[in-house]
């Protein structure tokens, strides 16, 4: 029972890292990007390459998926996104769509359709008990790395000069730019962080959830779920959200396994249907 | 005055729901399509229940401002039906079968209509898909019924109307389809231009006004939600029965993904515009799958991402511009019958 617990945590806390960069970015620029998997897909197979391939040191792997991933984003951000915030709701979503299939296919037509795995370094396998929970080594990993990455998240939103002109330019764009914050170049950074924050959770979580190509389809829901039931004003929400839905999908698929899948689905449109604004939205003053 | 202006509205709107010379050509094309082309038979069948399905998803789209990613959960519930009824012989007369998966995806549409009445476009998008993801499910944790994974097999449609049995070459298949077009597209004209359609276009473009002049939007979004489920029933039992088989597939979020990109090409809130997506993205797919059968995708995902950055505005603005040379060229003819509905400051 504490061992799913558990399973479901580590679970959560990787959602909450793939999924905190699109509901910073959907907030701040009202941008539905249904891309965002894409990112996290890129990220666990840059990590692969490294990894497997050219045998650098798992660490120094993911840390690179992060730094590639988030350049990545910045150039995409740039080049195409740009274009598309004043666009209608229909078009981003027609745009990042586009995207997905796009990239879907590329990874297919590069490294094939069947499912990789990441080389995991041996101190990582297996599992050890403590107070009769087992624990899995790779997700007691996965918390503490989450773990640090949100707390890390929560201080510099709250805590440094980027933090307040980020959340300045959530609440009211319009204002903060009449303020003199530079709205465009916090979003491209944010976006950027955050499409890395997806490579980390793409390669940390290759693992788990399993990297093929159809991974961002595959994920998508999961995101999306995980925004718009925590909504987009703060990262606690996402954060609260991504931890119930790891704990109910992983102890769904525990109990009821043919049932599992709709766990997770009738949550989310019960959720939507009590809170349509997110479990802890405020009224929005856009 | 007064008299004199609901006068110029009301003739104004007869003249829009006049049938145009284009409209005419369209559907003549389509007739002569049954004789000039036997050999295309399968793939215009493809096109015609797409074409449907497109048309389905322009109702709510196009025309009440809905954007759902989770389309093909209608389509599949019609598919399923359909085959149902064919395989266990419970209705086994086609087109009455048809209706009965039209309703049964109405149903279905009227039930989960009231949970895209809240919340944002982003809330919409994932309930929509929500939906779809259950059904898709359902489907395939009940393999006892639909066949699970395999998908439904040992389907066998009976003559249609008693006497029409398809063939192998989908000659039948094509006119019957063709047919079920035609007429579910006569009914959503008419719906369109009624003054229940006008209603729909005030909610689209500001549902707060259309509210305080006594429309009431939640009715008209549940009604058009339900109609555009039974259209995409309707096609999924085209699909299934002209086929004679349904699969998980029909659930599919790229089924839905591909649905938006066909009626994006055609354009949205113009009833052709999903025909003419279903004539253009099939001939589209059917290309590029021979040039690379396995990545097609690819291809697809580009065309989305052109669309959008070129701008949808300058695609329609395309089609436009052909509906308005079509129309000049036979304004020129002297037949009074072929006086294409135009507001009177235009051309002047």
């Amino acid at each position: 029972m504490l061992t799913i617990l558990f399973d479901g945590i580590a679970y959560g806390m990787l959602l909450f890292v793939l999924a905190c960069g699109l509901s910073v970015t959907l907030g701040l620029m009202n941008f539905v990007n249904l891309a965002h998997g894409a990112f996290a897909m890129a990220g666990g197979y840059i990590t692969l390459i490294l990894v497997n391939r050219a045998g650098v040191p798992f660490f120094a792997g993911l840390v690179i998926a992060f730094a590639v991933t988030a350049v990545l984003g910045a150039l995409f951000e740039r080049t195409l996104y740009v274009h598309l915030y004043s666009k209608t709701h229909l078009d981003q979503v027609l745009f990042t769509i586009g995207l997905v299939f796009m990239s879907v296919a590329a990874v297919d037509y590069v490294m094939g359709s069947q499912q990789v795995f990441i080389q995991i370094p041996s101190v990582l396998q297996g599992r050890f008990e403590l107070f009769g929970i087992g624990i899995g080594r790779y997700r007691l990993l996965i918390i503490i790395v989450c773990g640090i990455l949100t707390i890390g998240l929560q201080l510099i939103l709250s805590g440094t000069r980027f933090g307040s002109r980020l959340r300045a330019s959530v609440d009211d764009a319009r204002v903060a730019r009449g303020l003199g914050i530079n709205v465009n170049r916090v979003f491209t950074l944010t976006f950027a962080f955050g499409s890395g924050l997806a490579g980390l959770g793409g390669a940390l979580g290759a693992e788990i959830l399993g990297l093929d190509p159809t991974f961002p389809l595959k994920y998508m829901v999961y995101f999306l779920i995980v925004v718009t039931v925590g909504g987009t004003s703060s990262i606690t929400g996402p954060f609260v959200a991504s931890l119930l839905i790891g704990i109910a999908d992983v102890t769904g698929k525990y109990y009821v396994p043919k049932f599992g899948a709709f766990v997770i689905y009738t949550i989310m449109i019960v959720l939507l249907l009590v809170r349509p604004q997110g479990l802890f939205a405020r009224a929005a003053g856009k | 005055m007064n008299a004199g202006i609901i006068k110029q509205v009301t003739q104004h709107l007869v003249n829009r729901a006049r049938w145009s010379a284009m409209e005419y050509a369209f559907w003549l094309a389509a007739l002569a399509s049954i004789f000039l082309l036997p050999s295309r038979h399968l793939i215009l069948t493809e096109v015609a229940w797409l074409g449907l399905f497109a048309l389905s998803l322009d109702l709510i789209l196009g025309y009440a401002g809905i954007i759902s990613l989770g389309h093909a959960a209608f389509f599949g519930v019609g598919s399923y039906v359909a085959a149902l009824l064919a395989k266990h012989a419970i209705i086994a007369e086609p087109v009455l079968a048809l209706v009965v998966s039209g309703i049964a995806a109405a149903f279905l549409g009227f039930a989960t209509s009231f949970l895209v009445l809240r919340g944002s476009d982003l809330t919409r998008l994932m309930v929509t898909l929500g939906v779809a993801l259950i059904m898709r499910e359902i489907a395939n944790q009940i393999p006892e019924i639909t066949g699970g994974a395999d998908g439904l097999q040992g389907v066998v449609i009976a003559p249609i109307l008693g006497t029409f049995q398809l063939d192998i070459f989908g000659h039948v298949a094509y006119v019957y389809c063709l047919l079920v077009l035609f007429v579910l597209f006569l009914l959503a004209r008419r719906i369109i231009y009624s003054p229940f359609g006008l209603s729909l276009r005030a909610v689209k473009g500001n549902p707060l006004r259309s509210a305080l002049i006594g429309i009431s939007v939640n009715g008209r979004l549940v009604a058009v939600y339900t109609l555009a489920a039974f259209y995409a029933g309707v096609a999924g039992a085209l699909l299934a029965q002209t086929t004679a088989f349904a699969s998980l597939d029909v659930f599919s979020f790229e089924r839905s993904a591909d649905l938006l990109l066909v009626l994006i090409i055609g354009g949205t809130g113009y009833l052709y515009g999903g025909l003419i997506g279903a004539v253009i993205f099939k001939l589209m797919q059917d290309w590029i799958a021979n040039l690379t059968p396995q990545y097609w995708q690819f291809w697809i995902g580009l065309v989305l991402v052109l669309i959008v950055l070129v701008g949808r505005d300058r695609i329609g603005l395309g089609t436009g511009m052909v509906r308005a040379l079509g129309q000049r060229a036979v304004r020129r003819l002297p037949i009074p019958a072929f006086r294409i509905a135009a507001p009177p400051a235009e051309g002047r």
